[in-house]
């Protein structure tokens, strides 16, 4: 009998990784074209609308780079874990602590100068990320228990927490956001040039987005130069051979959680000090969710996090006037799961077996 | 002064035996998936979407049985897509989880935009009481004058419960804790892995069309707030077994209701908005159980099913 056979290839190319993404992207946006065809609209116009909105103009893309900003930090931090093969989904609670963090310094400190109160809420709110990054990775590395669920659910604990403040003590007269900070709590936008410029008017691109391109370098160096980061590869590949070299497979586990953590923290900071410029419940649109696809995609890589971030960013601004709401969800569920589905044809060939009686 | 603290009790106990229903539905569907091995992270996202069907069908037909059955049947298709990618194509059950939730979460936004956008009123599904057993002091009102989406849930426990006791549910659980040994005893994994999946979704679809039918009967994004991934963990506090997940179910629907029965008591302790705290309970409380299942003396008591969330490849040892 002739069938066909799964034989696992020896070499995977980098051509084939990024074809393999291409065609996986083109599936989803296939099968998103259906759902919107269930729901009644036109796909094409859709899409040519996101890719519009989002990338082909000037007002798009500063849109996008404040969009894609939380994402690629995020992105950037989670990187570090899960080069390790081990999955930080906390980074929305991450976030979300960061945020918090941020906000009460800027409401107890008001006075304070602009630098030095933007650097005091970066690095609360890196702590606070750090922290909320550091608990799943101890109980992982001390007690084995799973990082996934522990940094799952905490991330709802982020939220009650946020909430608790939001509509409580921090409320301004009972609605769910704190008062609007003071201007030296505002990272310096493009529009706050336009006097100047007038051709920045509008434009609500924030420096936040530059810090962000900035890491992505530094981390990118970083990754290729420090023996830490080659730890961090052999860990992931075997984390029983990384003990046998004499890597310390546990302190580099808890580090690069924690790091991830600040990393997401710093982006809830961005997110308030450069966009919405208060806390308020439901202000991410769940980048940290985002950000876990974004890193997926990028295979791990941080100049492609970069791309797929500001690809991912577009996505938002370009579906944020599309009507229904979960347009740019959709998308981006699907295109996890057309790329986790096709990642068996990375690492198998199909192959046609000879029938028996020639053998 | 007895009297009132007693039907005080009583009213809590039936808010949330009715609160209770929808998570422990969810979560015997992810426990029936997960001692097949298949680990789902997207039950939230899949509770959305069958949410979202059954409010749409049943404001469609006036019935909300066919709503229900169409919830279930959303979340089964649902499954079935998942199945496929990481039954069939083996691929990572953590990312492939939670991009269904991102699907389903989405797909239910996007089909459901008309109906949010126009709220309107719907057939729930109906209340049914049971003569004389509903008078029973404390129990009566809970047990047996509620809305079937109750007796549903107790039906779908008994069920579950067979997991221990009948031939398929030893099939499932072997193929849950040792896929290659069941795979020899002639237990068709694939097919037990497909069914469990598909099931297990299936009945996350449920548990959403039974918040949208009879707990909070209306339809907007995000109904079900957090209840699918407490669902998640219910299943590691419940250690993968119906009869605990049941009494844990009632514990964080009881806690649930709690800030909104006990307003008076948290204008006491001096901030109303205490109940936002509580909220964090039940994702606190699977954080602890899954730090207390790694001490030594109960390690096996709380032991997972052995080859959960790992794919199961005919002569491959993992």
């Amino acid at each position: 009998m002739s069938g066909l056979r799964l034989v696992p290839r020896l070499v995977i190319t980098p051509r084939r990784q990024v074809l393999q993404s291409i065609v996986a992207l083109g599936l989803a946006l296939l099968v998103g074209a259906i759902c919107l065809l269930l729901a009644g609209l036109s796909p094409l116009d859709v899409y040519l609308h996101i890719a519009e909105a989002g990338l082909f103009s000037i007002d798009g893309l500063a849109d996008t780079a404040v969009c894609a900003t939380p994402i690629l930090l995020c992105a950037l931090g989670l990187l570090l874990p899960f080069r390790m093969r081990l999955w930080n989904i906390g980074g929305e609670g991450q976030l979300l602590l960061g945020a918090w963090a941020a906000t009460g310094v800027a409401l107890f400190l008001p006075s304070w100068p602009r630098s030095l109160l933007l650097l005091t809420m970066s690095l609360a709110a890196m702590a606070a990320g750090g922290l909320w990054g550091l608990i799943p990775g101890v109980l992982r590395v001390r007690l084995r228990t799973s990082e996934v669920l522990v940094s799952l659910m905490l991330n709802y604990v982020a939220l009650a927490w946020l909430r608790f403040f939001v509509f409580g003590r921090w409320s301004e007269n009972g609605f769910p956001l704190t008062p609007q900070l003071v201007k030296s709590a505002w990272l310096p936008r493009l529009l706050d040039w336009a006097e100047r410029f007038p051709i920045l008017a509008g434009l609500p691109s924030h420096a936040g987005f530059l810090w962000a391109l900035l890491l992505a370098i530094c981390l990118g160096v970083w990754l290729r130069r420090s023996p830490v980061a080659f730890d961090l590869r052999v860990i992931g590949d075997s984390s029983r051979a990384a003990q046998t070299a004499g890597i310390p497979v546990g302190a580099r586990m808890i580090l690069a959680m924690t790091v991830s953590g600040a990393f997401c923290g710093l982006a809830g900071m961005i997110e308030v000090a450069g966009v919405v410029h208060r806390l308020q419940d439901r202000f991410s649109p769940g980048y940290g969710y985002s950000a876990i696809i974004v890193v997926w995609l990028a295979r791990l890589s941080p100049s492609g996090v970069v791309l797929v971030s500001i690809l991912f960013g577009a996505l938002l601004v370009g579906s944020k006037d599309v009507k229904p709401s979960g347009v740019a969800q959709l998308l981006q569920g699907l295109i996890l799961l057309t790329v986790m589905a096709s990642e068996i044809g990375l690492r198998y060939r199909l192959v046609r077996t000879l029938p028996k009686d020639k053998i | 002064m007895a009297m009132d603290t007693l039907s005080q009790l009583s009213h809590l106990l039936a808010a949330g035996v009715t609160r209770a229903a929808p998570l422990l539905i969810a979560a015997l569907g992810a426990i029936t998936a997960e001692r097949a091995g298949v680990l789902n992270l997207g039950v939230e996202g899949v509770m959305l979407l069958g949410a979202m069907t059954g409010f749409a069908t049943t404001a469609a037909t006036a019935n909300p049985w066919l709503g229900l059955g169409s919830a279930l049947l959303a979340g089964a298709a649902l499954g079935l897509l998942y199945a496929v990618v990481v039954v069939s194509l083996q691929a990572d059950q953590v990312v492939s989880g939670l991009a269904l939730g991102f699907v389903g979460t989405g797909l239910s936004a996007v089909l459901g935009a008309p109906l949010a956008a126009a709220p309107q009123k719907i057939v729930e599904l109906p209340q049914l009481s049971i003569p004389f057993l509903q008078q029973i002091p404390l129990l009566g009102r809970a047990l047996f004058a509620t809305s079937v989406i109750v007796y549903v849930a107790f039906i779908l426990l008994l069920i579950t419960k067979l997991l221990d006791a009948s031939r398929w549910g030893l099939h499932i659980t072997a193929v849950g804790e040792n896929p290659s040994a069941a795979d020899a005893m002639g237990v068709p994994v694939l097919r037990y892995r497909y069914a469990c999946t598909i099931w297990g979704s299936g009945l996350a679809g449920l548990a959403g069309g039974g918040l949208s039918l009879a707990i909070t009967p209306m339809w907007v994004d995000d109904l079900t707030a957090g209840q699918g991934w407490i669902a998640v963990g219910l299943v590691v506090v419940a250690r993968w077994r119906a009869i605990p997940a049941a009494w844990i179910a009632l514990l964080f629907g009881v806690l649930r209701r709690l800030p909104l029965e006990l307003q008076g008591m948290s204008a006491l302790l001096g901030n109303p908005k205490l109940g936002y705290l509580f909220d964090m309970l039940p994702y606190l409380g699977t954080i602890v159980v899954l730090v207390i299942r790694t001490r030594p003396g109960v390690k096996k008591y709380f032991a997972p099913p052995s080859a959960l969330g790992i794919p199961y490849v005919r002569g491959m040892q993992k």
